[in-house]
């Protein structure tokens, strides 16, 4: 036993050395590796909530027909109840929140349809496609048609 | 005496050697805490239906998608784009455009009638649940999330561009103003807060549909099994969650 023990000194200095590493090592990964890393995966659980920050700036359509009223009911019998509002009148979150501070954007009648309804050759054959120059040229689209409840047989 | 002095560093090599999962167990109980109380995670499990019959090129998802999420304006940065494929009958080889990922819509190019099939492939991120981009993040700031969002940690991310080159489709980039990597989150302060994609939102027909593929309401179970469903680049099993209706076998 004893002729084992009898060189211990550089034993134990090793066993201190190897402590020390160990710390050192806790310590470093202490400061690098981020607080909640590892809790769902390899990535840190923060960054969950840090996607999940920022505000929204389409306020969506069912937030519009809370307050316009007249516009939702032309719209939900009509061509375009599928069409979201903000599909053309913009992102809006904030007139939503706060009608007085934000004005809203008003789409230009005579442009804004040309977005969705010019004719091309890769478009759906059977989504109503117009070509501006053989479609009653010149008039602005909402004297004939309503933006918000477009019909096929317009009354003129 | 000496024995002590041995058994001393034995012991407290082996409690400094615990402090580490300790320590990990106090912080998962931190963290776990954080998450918000109305939004639960292991209820959800988003993904897409795309229709491609229904898309008309207009734009509208890509315009949304870079107001909503502050992309930068220039055509070469896009979360969500829509290509243009123009088949003629029999022809090997699509032609495919793109002019400015869609953002202004797709001027007319091709003659009337001249026998091509054509059509419009809108593309984004496809949430995969077996994503090459995620795995080859050496920091661990690209992953997915447990409600199947494939996220970015911009306050980690190195900028290094591994999952750019990683992605097989092309979802990626690094945004210029923080040298970070960008891509869809699926809009994810959106659809946490119970609101749909702005892609969505801003979409005319209907040809793009956020799903909750953990919804038992979700419409999503009756278009999957009536459906016949493609997802891009299905040969390279990334457990895409991008679903196509109606996608032509020229398109990649
Ligand atoms: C909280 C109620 C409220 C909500 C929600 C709301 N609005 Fe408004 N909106 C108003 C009010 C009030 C006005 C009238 C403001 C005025 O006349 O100055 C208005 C005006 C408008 C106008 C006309 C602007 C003009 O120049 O004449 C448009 C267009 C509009 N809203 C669109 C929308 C859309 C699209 C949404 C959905 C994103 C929406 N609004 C959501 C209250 C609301
Ligand atoms: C197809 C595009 C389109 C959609 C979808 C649409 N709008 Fe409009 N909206 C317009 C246009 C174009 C005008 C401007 C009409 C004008 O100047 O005469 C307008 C005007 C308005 C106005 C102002 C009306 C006025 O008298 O000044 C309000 C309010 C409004 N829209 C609300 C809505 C709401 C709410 C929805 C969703 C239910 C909606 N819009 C959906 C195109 C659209
Ligand atoms: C954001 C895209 C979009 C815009 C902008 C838009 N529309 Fe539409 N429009 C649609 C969709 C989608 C339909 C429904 C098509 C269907 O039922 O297949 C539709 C249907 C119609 C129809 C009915 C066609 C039919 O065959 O029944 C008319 C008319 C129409 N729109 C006119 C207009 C006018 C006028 C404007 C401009 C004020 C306009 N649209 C702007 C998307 C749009
Ligand atoms: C002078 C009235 C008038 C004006 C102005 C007008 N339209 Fe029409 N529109 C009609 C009539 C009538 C029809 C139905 C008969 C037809 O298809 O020609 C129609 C049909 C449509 C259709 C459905 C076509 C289809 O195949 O189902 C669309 C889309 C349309 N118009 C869009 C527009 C747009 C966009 C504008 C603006 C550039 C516009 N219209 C201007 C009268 C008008």
């Amino acid at each position: 036993m004893n002729r084992f023990l009898k060189d211990k000194e550089h034993l134990v200095r090793m066993a201190a050395l190897f402590a020390v590493g160990v710390v050192l090592f806790l310590i470093l990964k202490a400061v690098l590796v981020p607080k909640g890393f590892g809790v769902y995966g390899h990535y840190r659980a923060g960054a969950l909530a840090d996607n999940r920050v920022r505000a929204p700036r389409f306020a969506g359509r069912s937030a519009c027909i809370e307050c316009h009223t007249d516009e939702r009911d032309a719209w939900k019998g009509g061509k375009h109840a599928g069409v979201g509002c903000e599909a053309c009148h913009g992102a809006l979150a904030k007139h939503a929140e706060d009608p007085s501070a934000s004005n809203a954007f008003k789409p230009d009648p005579k442009t804004i349809c040309f977005t969705c309804h010019l004719t091309n050759a890769a478009k759906p054959r059977k989504f109503p496609q117009i070509d501006p120059k053989n479609h009653f040229d010149g008039g602005a689209c909402n004297g004939c048609h309503s933006p918000h409840a477009p019909d096929k047989e317009p009354k003129k | 005496m000496s024995s002590d002095r041995r058994d001393f560093v034995l012991t407290a090599g082996k409690l400094l050697v615990l402090t580490a999962p300790a320590a990990a167990y106090l912080e998962a109980v931190e963290t776990g805490k954080a998450e918000e109380p109305a939004y639960k995670m292991a209820e959800h499990y988003w993904g897409m239906i795309v229709d491609v019959d229904k898309c008309i090129g207009c734009g509208n998802c890509v315009r949304a998608c870079k107001t909503e999420n502050d992309v930068p304006v220039e055509p070469y940065f896009f979360r969500t784009w829509v290509e243009r494929y123009h088949v003629a009958e029999g022809a090997e080889h699509p032609d495919v455009d793109s002019p400015d990922g869609g953002y202004s819509g797709f001027p007319e190019k091709y003659a009337a009638g001249d026998g091509a099939k054509s059509f419009f492939v809108p593309k984004l991120c496809n949430q995969c649940a077996h994503s090459p981009c995620t795995q080859v993040c050496p920091v661990g700031a690209t992953f997915e999330s447990p409600d199947g969002a494939v996220l970015v940690d911009k306050s980690y991310c190195l900028g290094c561009r591994y999952c750019v080159q990683a992605c097989p489709y092309g979802c990626r980039f690094i945004d210029p103003r923080t040298k970070t990597v960008d891509k869809c989150n699926l809009c994810y302060h959106r659809i946490t807060k119970g609101l749909t994609t702005a892609c969505c939102e801003s979409c005319p027909t209907g040809a793009r549909q956020l799903v909750d593929l953990k919804d038992p309401k979700d419409p999503v179970h009756d278009f999957l099994r009536d459906h016949k469903i493609q997802v891009l680049k299905p040969q390279l099993a990334t457990g895409a969650k991008v679903y196509y209706n109606g996608l032509d076998g020229s398109v990649r």
